[in-house]
């Protein structure tokens, strides 16, 4: 077997940036018809009750805002989805003060801080948010290997999924080792194709994607999932995403 | 909480290689002769420097011995020195490469699980800053995320199919059965490369240590004296492919979530029983036909009640089933591919491991929790593994 194509429709889309803290804020700001004050500084996902807004991670917020959002656009229950959360580094600032603390005393360790820093704290918290018990992965990659989870997942039986991705700001030293800035999180409902939904066709290819072209999150080390919110948004037949050295995701897009 | 439908039957894949190196040694000849004779890899804690916390771990021996080659210099940490040192033990890289060889480098996928990957060396970097800069020879390691492993794994095999590293906590490395399984039926790829790799390291032992879930003597699963878990270090890889020359066969996998907590278990085991459950729908079995459960079995309080309640509901008494985390520590995002292994030995030898360290067995426990070891062919097996964030994994693999 050689050949692979794969194709799902977008049943939802989520997404928050600080310039452009919603989807639909996304789109105006492509279109250039953004209000000025739709800007923001922290999601602040209506999902989690507000103290646990409060002591929650960054990452875990954004990453909340954008799969709620989805679901929401989807009309799907969160609860009945299987998701995968995709993210570089997970959450650093939580990083860095283990880190330090290590560095300095390492038996002052915070308990919360340490369950906080697990790769899967954002999937973890989702679904202990929306109650769901379905399964959840959480993967360090690039998104497009989490664009392929989620459509092998739907291969495979599950009749829609959750996929999100998302990265934070790293706190000035480890700037150093592992560069991203701001705040992103975007989110897809993939399900079955069906009439009157945009669809998405991924294959496999060598080749290099293009370097992201994105005004807004270019810092973020997300960014790459930005050209196809981007297509989405604008209605572009195509875009390819990075996957791998010298490998390449294609995705066809048709708009509903 | 919703329950959907039991998924349906999935087609077996072949397990064509496989390997662990863990505090027991390197590789399966190591595994086997420590299963055998009842030896714990455990030691009194020496990892790092003084003072250190008054524990067991299950170190793996030789690395600190074991550079990795020099044209692989930038991805230097003690994680990558593991994942190099069991990539060439039983012939694996080699299994790995003429996989690639067979079906095209861009057909075969590398999908590895771990919990901290190389933070060891970020650690490193902070204890060692200055004036508010990492030392140079830090600063440019490719290791500063968790996809390093990966990344490295991949660079290693030459496979350049899907490659993800899967990150959730102690279930890591046995999802990454379930992706492969996944890819393959998908057509993404013709084989995969999985596993898991992880190693010792301060935000571990000290962070396991905040949660007071770290035993001061070697961990005793499932006894009801027992105070808490021993970590590890492990590394371990399988292959899975369509067909071809099997030593074990993936029949099944399930997951699930707890939707519960993200440090404890969920009090009856819904999402444990969730995960075995949809592992033997996909397997096309009924509890009555595993021969041997690998339990998670942390010999943390919580867990080891609840897994052997859901495991008294759901198995008949007739079941072996252990925790062989006596012999190895809890090699947390390892545990997965190190434990799988274990149950393939189990099948390929017919041994089934005790559960070492343990004598007084939690009321909790039903006759199906042996600590002794037994000997007896069986046909079928499955392994356990749940982590932090209640997200759980069950395999289920069978003889060939």
């Amino acid at each position: 077997m050689t050949a692979t194509a794969l194709t799902a429709g977008i049943e939802g889309v989520g997404l928050w940036i600080a310039q452009a803290p919603s989807w639909a804020a996304y789109r105006a700001l492509l279109a250039g018809t953004t209000p000025a004050a739709e800007t923001a500084t922290r999601p602040a996902p209506a999902l989690l009750p507000p103290n646990e807004r409060r002591r929650a991670p960054d990452t875990v917020l954004v990453a909340l805002e954008a799969a709620q959002a989805a679901c929401a656009d989807a009309g799907r229950d969160p609860a009945t989805l299987p998701s995968v959360f995709v993210s570089t580094y997970g959450d650093l600032a939580i990083t860095e003060h283990l880190c330090q603390t290590l560095a300095t005393a390492p038996r002052e360790l915070s308990p919360t801080r340490f369950h906080n820093s697990v790769h899967n704290a954002a999937a973890g918290y989702w679904t202990i948010a929306c109650g769901a018990a379905t399964p959840a992965t959480a993967l360090s990659a690039e998104f497009a290997m989490g664009l392929l989870e989620a459509m092998a997942q739907l291969a495979t039986g599950a009749p829609a999924v959750l996929l999100v991705g998302y990265d934070g700001s790293a706190p000035a030293l480890l700037r150093q080792v592992a560069p991203t800035d701001g705040l992103l999180g975007g989110a897809l409902v993939l399900g079955p194709p069906a009439p009157g939904r945009p669809r998405l066709t991924l294959s496999l290819d060598d080749g290099e994607a293009p370097p992201p072209s994105t005004t807004v999150a270019a810092g973020n080390a997300m960014a790459p999932m930005l050209p196809l919110f981007e297509a989405l948004a604008r209605g572009a037949p195509a875009v390819v995403l990075p996957a791998g050295p010298g490998r390449v995701l294609r995705v066809e897009l048709a708009h509903g | 909480m919703q329950h959907a439908l039991p998924p349906s039957r999935s087609v077996p894949l072949a397990i064509t290689a496989h390997t662990a190196t863990t505090a027991l040694g390197a590789g399966l000849h190591a595994q086997r002769e420590a299963l055998r004779a009842g030896r714990s890899g455990l030691r009194r804690n020496d990892f790092g420097d003084a003072p250190r916390l008054d524990c067991w771990i299950g170190r793996v021996g030789g690395l600190e011995q074991a550079p990795l080659p020099p044209p692989l210099a930038d991805w230097e940490s003690r994680n990558h020195r593991l994942a190099w040192m069991a990539l060439h033990q039983d012939g694996f890289i080699e299994a790995a490469r003429a996989a690639v060889a067979r079906h095209g480098a861009t057909r075969v996928a590398v999908l590895v699980g771990t919990s901290t990957s190389s933070i060891g060396e970020t650690e490193a970097a902070y204890a060692q800053q200055v004036d508010g800069r990492f030392p140079e020879a830090l600063v440019r390691l490719l290791v500063h995320t968790p996809h390093a492993l990966g990344d490295f794994v991949a660079l290693a095999t030459g496979a350049r199919g899907p490659c993800m590293t899967v990150a959730t906590a102690c279930s890591s490395s046995a999802k990454v059965f379930a992706l492969a399984a996944r890819m393959l039926q998908a057509g993404l790829a013709d084989a995969a490369v999985v596993g898991g790799v992880d190693t010792l390291c301060g935000s571990v032992l000290y962070g396991f240590n905040s949660l007071q879930l770290v035993s001061d003597e070697p961990c005793r699963p499932f006894d009801i004296q027992r105070r808490g878990l021993s970590l590890g270090e492990a590394g371990g890889f399988a292959l899975l492919e369509r067909d071809g020359q099997a030593r074990g066969w993936l029949r099944g996998y399930g997951e699930s979530s707890d939707a519960h907590h993200m440090s404890a278990p969920h009090p009856q085991g819904l999402g444990a029983r969730r995960a075995m459950a949809d592992a033997l729908a996909r397997a096309g079995l009924e509890p009555d036909a595993v021969g041997y459960l690998n339990l998670h079995g942390t010999a943390t309080p919580a867990n080891d009640s609840v897994e052997a309640q859901a495991v008294a509901a759901m198995f008949p008494e007739t079941l072996h089933a252990s925790s062989t985390k006596g012999w190895t520590g809890h090699t947390l995002g390892a545990a997965g591919i190190v434990e799988s292994v274990l149950t393939l030995l189990a099948l390929e030898d017919g041994l089934l491991p005790g559960t070492l360290n343990s004598r007084d067995p939690d009321p909790a426990c039903g006759p199906q929790v042996r600590f002794e070891t037994a000997q007896r062919r069986i046909d079928y097996a499955m392994n356990n593994a749940f982590g932090f964030g209640g997200n759980n994994c069950s395999l289920v693999f069978a003889r060939a």
